[in-house]
């Protein structure tokens, strides 16, 4: 069997290119970038370059703008734990109801602990903002704004830089965990309102344990981890040499590929896409269809649960993942699929494809080829799809 | 993805005895398309000899569940409603060559399903009680308001009771803090009630150092208690031999009248408990009913060795057997 990935938003392969850019830096290149002997520098030398390379992909005014995390989430939590430090007087924090876990599960924390008041900010069926409600949910008490770039389940994406610039307005800090949005959308954040943005290596073909936050020029910040001087005493820790210099080389091969990624990549997206909602019926698209990543597509399908789906489509080597409660041991759907109102006939049963440049035809035809089966044999099992309207062209999804 | 064991997959990708059953006589229909599981059983049953001459099923669920409502049917077909009806989930679970734990509840769904089959069968309505709160414990499917019963009814304060009464708790524990959470709100509001004295109040941090204060002492006495010289009875046994004076015969009374005031407990859960032989220190116990093979049944054993200790003073082992060994 010919195995499929299409997983690519919780992970992506590393790139032969970045693997071999890596490898010196493991061996002969082995110094601390700190140490001042021709050991460390030549490696600091490396570490600067990639930081510039970094830059260049997140059009960033200066390369010390970027701080190196060991991941997204340390990322996240560094940018709202030092707003809360950082900003006198200010003790409110406003996210959104579909932010990642990395951002979710620490605000409801602070929460929790009484350290500071948390405005989670709805959306619409669609997974749009509900920016009357952001508008109103601003204020001098606001300390920070964090919403993401683009949701890793749908790929919906918030016109950040406009929330950016309402945040201003109200002399909050504005940051964005935009670790699905990197490397697959043109992002600038030079001349933006954008104080802080989270990234994350593994997800744009570097490898694990290594990410980066960009905090602008002039922004309050406190650090996180708190020990030597490294990252401008910004983030203690020796530097992950060889992660950094991977981060590097995948930034500059973003930028080569993003024009792939927005028309080969997608138009691989909506083959797949069509031909699904083609094919089967009672399925709808999850999020919005025209502000999207390009690489994203998630389908409910009504009256089957996805793990059942996702077993089946395993066996025919297809990679996919799901919302569905049952993958992550919870009996609840995704946050996500709530905060939207996905149909409870639906919430279930949505699966999420997620492309990369690694991805050929042939493997859009071998899902295209294999699901419909699968969907036939479980909706049979349901005990709901008798009961269902069979005629696809009868079928009105509640929110479409 | 879950780590299936090759029967749950074949039992997943090839499901025997799916679909409707058009003249079923007995129909269950448990769990909601909202709870992300359900199961609807049919089943067609002999009205004179009661067996189930053929079941079918309909499931919507994930991996687990579909495999559950499979097995469940392939466990009942040929038997009597009478013997039907003592299969529990953990058989269920058994016949798949097991679960993982989170997926525990999804033999729980069979094991419900066939419950409210054979209600309706026989004219009753089978009320399922897991959906009135959130589910606590995933493990063994116990929610949260069958947990606050239990503590109310019988004055729990414990996590260990808690476990002991309803289950909860005794799987992987990641659900500990909302279990000590749930035991000091429902502890407190008692001592409010008055019902319970408020030095006997669950509260959590201090209960627990308290608690294992009380067990490290209880130990130390149980160690003091034991004279050194060895007896001839337990020449291997690593343990302390048996105090001094007590004859084997009045040793077997006192163990029989220990397990005599726990068989209400391991009756009250569909066990029992029979004393065997007795061996030196090592008591010999032959365990029935839904002990046998149910994972608890080493929480059981050591229950009743606690109680044995306790009883006798002097440190024994229990040591389960089959009674046709004897």
């Amino acid at each position: 069997m010919r195995p499929v990935y299409l997983d690519n938003n919780a992970t992506t392969r590393v790139d032969p290119a970045v693997v071999e850019a890596m490898l010196p830096f493991f061996t002969e290149q082995f110094g601390n970038p700190s140490s001042i002997h021709s050991f460390g520098a030549s490696v600091g030398a490396s570490v600067k370059k990639a930081r510039q390379q970094l830059q260049q992909l997140l059009g960033a005014e200066h390369d010390h703008e970027i701080i190196y995390t060991a991941s997204g989430t340390e990322a996240d939590n560094t940018a709202i734990l030092s707003a809360l430090e950082a900003m006198p007087g200010r003790d409110e924090i406003v996210t959104s109801a579909v932010e990642h876990p990395a951002v979710l599960s620490l605000c409801q924390h602070l929460e929790k602990t009484g350290r500071a008041k948390v405005h989670y900010i709805g959306v619409d069926s669609l997974g749009r903002l509900d920016i009357e409600a952001y508008r109103n949910a601003l204020s001098e008490k606001v300390a920070l704004v964090t919403l993401m770039w683009a949701n890793n389940e749908t790929g919906t994406l918030f016109p950040v830089e406009g929330l950016a610039e309402l945040a201003k307005e109200h002399g909050a800090l504005f940051h964005t965990d935009a670790v699905q949005a990197v490397g697959k959308v043109p992002i600038v954040l030079k001349g933006s309102a954008i104080d802080m943005l989270s990234l994350s290596g593994h997800k744009l073909h570097a490898p694990k344990g290594v990410g980066a936050l960009y905090v602008k020029r002039g922004t309050r910040f406190k650090p996180l981890l708190r020990g030597g001087h490294q990252e401008r005493g910004r983030r203690a820790g020796t530097e992950n040499a060889p992660g950094i210099i991977g981060l590097g080389k995948a930034a500059e091969l973003a930028i080569e590929h993003m024009v792939d990624e927005q028309t080969r990549v997608k138009e691989l997206r909506d083959r797949l896409e069509k031909a699904i909602l083609q094919r089967i019926p009672n399925c709808f698209v999850n999020g919005d269809p025209r502000e999207r990543l390009p690489n994203t597509t998630n389908i409910a399908f009504e009256y089957v649960e996805g793990e059942a789906i996702l077993l089946h489509l395993t066996r025919q080597g297809v990679a996919a993942s799901s919302g569905s409660a049952c993958t992550s041991g919870s009996l609840e759907p995704s946050h996500v699929m709530r905060a939207m109102n996905v149909p409870f006939t639906a919430a279930h049963g949505s699966i999420r494809f997620s492309l990369s440049r690694d991805n050929v035809p042939e493997d859009v035809d071998q899902v295209i080829e294999a699901l419909p089966k699968i969907l036939e044999k479980l909706r049979e099992l349901s005990p709901f799809w008798a009961g269902a309207n069979k005629d696809p062209n009868d079928f009105k999804p509640v929110y479409a | 993805m879950w780590d299936y064991s090759e029967k749950v997959k074949d039992y997943f990708f090839n499901p025997k005895n799916a679909g409707v059953l058009g003249e079923a006589n007995a129909v269950g229909e448990v769990g909601a398309i909202s709870c992300g599981d359900a199961l609807k059983l049919m089943l067609k049953v002999d009205s004179e000899t009661e067996v189930i001459h053929d079941a079918r099923f309909q499931t919507f669920g994930c991996g687990s569940a579909i495999a559950s409502s499979s097995a469940l049917t392939e466990l009942i077909i040929g038997k009597t409603l009478g013997e039907a009806v003592s299969i529990t989930n953990q058989d269920i679970a058994d016949f798949l060559g097991g679960l993982p734990p989170e997926k525990m509840h999804c033999s729980v769904m069979g094991y419900e399903a066939l419950q409210a089959a054979i209600a309706n069968f026989r004219g009753e309505e089978w009320r399922d009680d897991h959906e009135e709160r959130a589910l606590l414990c995933k493990c063994f499917g116990v929610d949260e308001g069958m947990i606050e019963r239990a503590i109310r009814m019988n004055k729990l304060t414990s996590i260990e009771q808690i476990t002991d009464y309803t289950k909860a708790g005794g799987g992987c524990l990641t659900c500990f803090d909302r279990l000590e959470d749930l035991l000091a709100k429902v502890n407190s509001e008692l001592v409010a009630e008055g019902f319970l004295a408020e030095h006997e109040a669950y509260r959590i941090g201090v209960a627990s150092a308290a608690d294992i204060k009380a067990k490290a002492k209880a130990r130390k006495e149980t160690e003091d208690a034991a004279p050194a010289p060895a007896s001839p009875l337990a020449p291997t046994s690593p343990l302390p031999p048996p105090s001094a004076g007590m004859t084997n015969l009045k040793k077997i009374r006192l163990i029989e009248e220990a397990i005599e005031e726990l068989r209400p407990y391991l009756k009250k859960d569909g066990g029992d408990c029979e004393l065997v032989d007795v061996d030196g220190n090592n008591v010999m116990v032959n365990l029935k009913g839904a002990c046998m093979g149910c994972q608890m049944a080493s929480v059981t054993i050591s229950g009743i060795q606690e109680r044995l200790i306790a009883k006798l003073g002097v440190p024994i082992r229990i040591v389960p057997v089959k009674s046709n060994a004897h």
